[in-house]
């Protein structure tokens, strides 16, 4: 009787608290973005610059998101270490950068400089490949048939090991990233302030994307991956060696998050041993915002967390006077984590996931 | 010409040697020796849960018994993975017909030939939609949004894709109309007088025997009986418990 009570009260308070909850959100939203647009403290330019930046911010979480994605289609688990396979990447790239200044090459022509980050991202593709490869190996393929919980917690163990590995190689100081000169440049158009970094990162990411959509759509790989993330026995029954499938897709989605890892790098100019948690739980935000196990919806996700979190805070909190928004970035993308999650768990582009699980 | 109960001598594709199988702790398959040959087609019949399913699943390897032995084709293929026995030349259709729902239905028939090559791959499309015209019309559609009847030719499609020796058929006519269950039996008919070799798992023992030449019954992990499909289909104890005769 009593605990009945207790939990119709707890039901109710709840579901008070979640619509207290939205309210909340709407209204930050609604009247923060009124106040500060009625302010026209910021001109069209101001914003344009924002959205620029949200637009390689979020192509370069959308590549990320993919690995999380990809693999949670196929093994319905969520792969913690990949925000260290990033990194790996980056760093991998930071060695390759190194070696490169040093031959001479990297800032001696705007053409070197091109090849140069050609080779820091294969690079990064192939350490950030290999290490996801080997973790997939060592730390999941073992606990394939264990209870769901088992490999997450592998996954959170093979973060932490990852991270603190790297942390006895290279030491727990920030490395910064070697400039590649003309990339910090202006391109130079009248209209947008936009440098070349900015480019190359959403060139090379949506051409990265694209890639991948029809490596996953249009191939027999591709294809024979999405069999596998429906039903592994009946794959395995149409010839498919399902290992494989998984491997393969472990390492398309590091080589994803590798040369996201440098894009994100040479945006930021730094790497150390943590530098993949953020970007990490960023782009997994992402991928759930997408509908976690949905490709396209990845990639949407990716970039629409990128205008959140770029002109978000200013839009919706600097109408309140809250001073410098953009420090408050990371709240944008974590409450949106928390919103989706409560709210519509499936993501934006919705009902995958329940299909898969039905 | 088929070949005796007991299966002696001519030309013997598969063989099932003392196999047990287990789930776990239970053990669902307790010491079965089964023969097929050559161009047959051979039913199992037996009470739900008898072990039908997991027999099948047992000669297609995706389940492997820790005792007995398969011999398929003259090789011991009890250690196999599925996937490698689909290339030696066994296709498996499942209970349930399990069509990959959010592939089309070219994607679905594309997997079933996994293993051949994209030429082969074109030929082996048109014959399996010479078979199933209906599934012509329904090329770029999801697996999911076909009929019961309609998945269950795509799934039987897909598997000849791979051009198989030997094919696995569970409960085939599960959950069809009347005429559907009519049109899939005719179908395995068909398919084995163009040489097909089958091994055909059905509740439905009647129409089964009826397709058959030669049948085991199997009940609770352990074969208890084995004739000709004549033979058995005017046994007294299988009248009474597989063909609802009192
Ligand atoms: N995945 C499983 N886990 C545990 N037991 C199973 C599993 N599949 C089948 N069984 C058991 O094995 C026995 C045989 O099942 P099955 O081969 O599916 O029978 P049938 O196909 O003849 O209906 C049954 O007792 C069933 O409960
Ligand atoms: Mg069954």
């Amino acid at each position: 009787m009593y605990s009945r009570w207790v939990e119709r009260l707890t039901d109710v308070s709840i579901s008070g608290f979640l619509w207290a909850f939205r309210i909340v959100i709407v209204l930050v939203v609604v009247v923060g973005s009124a106040l500060t647009l009625t302010q026209g403290k910021y001109s069209l330019a101001t914003w344009i610059d924002l959205a620029l930046n949200g637009l390689s911010l979020g192509s370069i979480y959308a590549l990320i998101a993919l690995g999380y994605t990809m693999v949670y289609g196929i093994l319905g688990m969520i792969n913690f270490a990949h925000g260290e396979i990033f990194m790996a990447g980056a760093f991998g790239g930071y060695f390759a950068a190194v070696g490169l200044a040093q031959a001479g090459l990297l800032n001696l022509n705007p053409l070197t400089a091109v090849l140069s980050v050609v080779i820091m991202i294969a690079v990064a593709m192939a350490v950030s490949t290999t290490l996801a490869v080997l973790v997939e190996r060592i730390a999941y393929r073992p606990l394939r048939k264990a209870p769901r919980l088992i490999p997450l917690i592998a996954a959170i163990g093979a973060s932490f090991f990852l991270q603190y590995t790297f942390r006895g190689l290279f030491g727990p100081g920030i490395y910064a990233y070697p400039a590649v000169d003309v990339l910090g440049e202006a391109v130079p158009l009248s209209f947008i302030r936009l440098r070349w970094v900015d480019v190359l990162v959403v060139v090379s990411a949506f051409v990265m994307m694209a890639g991948l959509y029809l490596f996953v759509m249009r191939t027999k790989v591709g294809t024979a991956i999405r069999a596998v993330s429906e039903d592994k026995d009946i794959a395995a029954l149409m010839g498919i060696d399902v290992n494989r499938a998984i491997v393969t897709t472990f390492a398309v989605g590091a080589a994803m998050a590798g040369a996201a890892g440098v894009l994100y790098a040479l945006m930021f100019r730094q790497v150390f041993f943590f530098s993949g948690f953020i970007p990490g739980i960023k782009a997994f935000t992402a991928a759930v915002l997408g509908g976690i196990g949905n490709v396209p919806g990845a990639m949407l996700g990716g970039l629409f967390l990128g205008q959140a979190e770029s002109i978000g805070p200013t839009l919706f909190l600097d109408g309140f006077g809250v001073p410098s928004p953009n420090q408050l970035r990371d709240v944008i993308a974590f409450t949106m984590l928390v919103l989706v999650l409560v709210f519509r768990p499936s993501g934006i582009l919705g009902e995958r996931v329940t299909e898969h699980k039905a | 010409m088929t070949g005796d109960a007991n299966g002696t001598g001519g030309d013997v594709i598969l063989r099932l040697e003392d196999v047990n199988t287990y789930y776990g702790r239970i053990h669902a398959l307790q010491g079965i020796d089964l023969e097929v040959q050559r161009g047959e087609i051979v039913t199992l019949i037996g009470a739900n849960g008898a072990g039908k399913t997991t027999a099948l699943k047992t000669v297609s390897g995706l389940l492997h018994p820790p005792m007995g032995k398969i011999i398929f084709d003259g090789a011991d293929v009890t250690h196999v993975a599925a996937h490698e026995l689909v290339r030696a030349g066994i296709g498996h259709v499942p209970e349930g017909r399990r069509i990959f729902a959010r592939l089309t239905v070219l994607e679905n028939l594309h997997m079933g030939g996994f293993t051949r090559s994209v030429a082969e791959r074109s030929e082996d499309l048109e014959r399996a939609l010479t078979l199933f015209p209906r599934l012509r019309e329904r090329l770029s559609q999801k697996g999911g949004s076909l009929s019961g009847g309609e998945q269950q030719m795509l799934a039987i499609g897909r598997a000849l894709m791979s051009r198989p020796r030997l094919l696995l058929l569970d409960e085939p006519s599960l959950g069809l109309s009347p005429i559907l269950v009519q049109q899939i039996f005719e179908l395995i008919k068909e398919i084995n007088s163009q040489g097909m070799t089958i091994l055909l798992v059905e509740q439905n023992a009647l129409q089964a025997l009826n397709v058959a030449h030669r049948g085991y019954v199997l009940q609770t992990g352990k074969i208890i009986l084995s004739d000709t499909a004549s033979g058995l289909a005017a046994n007294a104890d299988v009248r009474r418990a597989y063909l609802g005769e009192i």
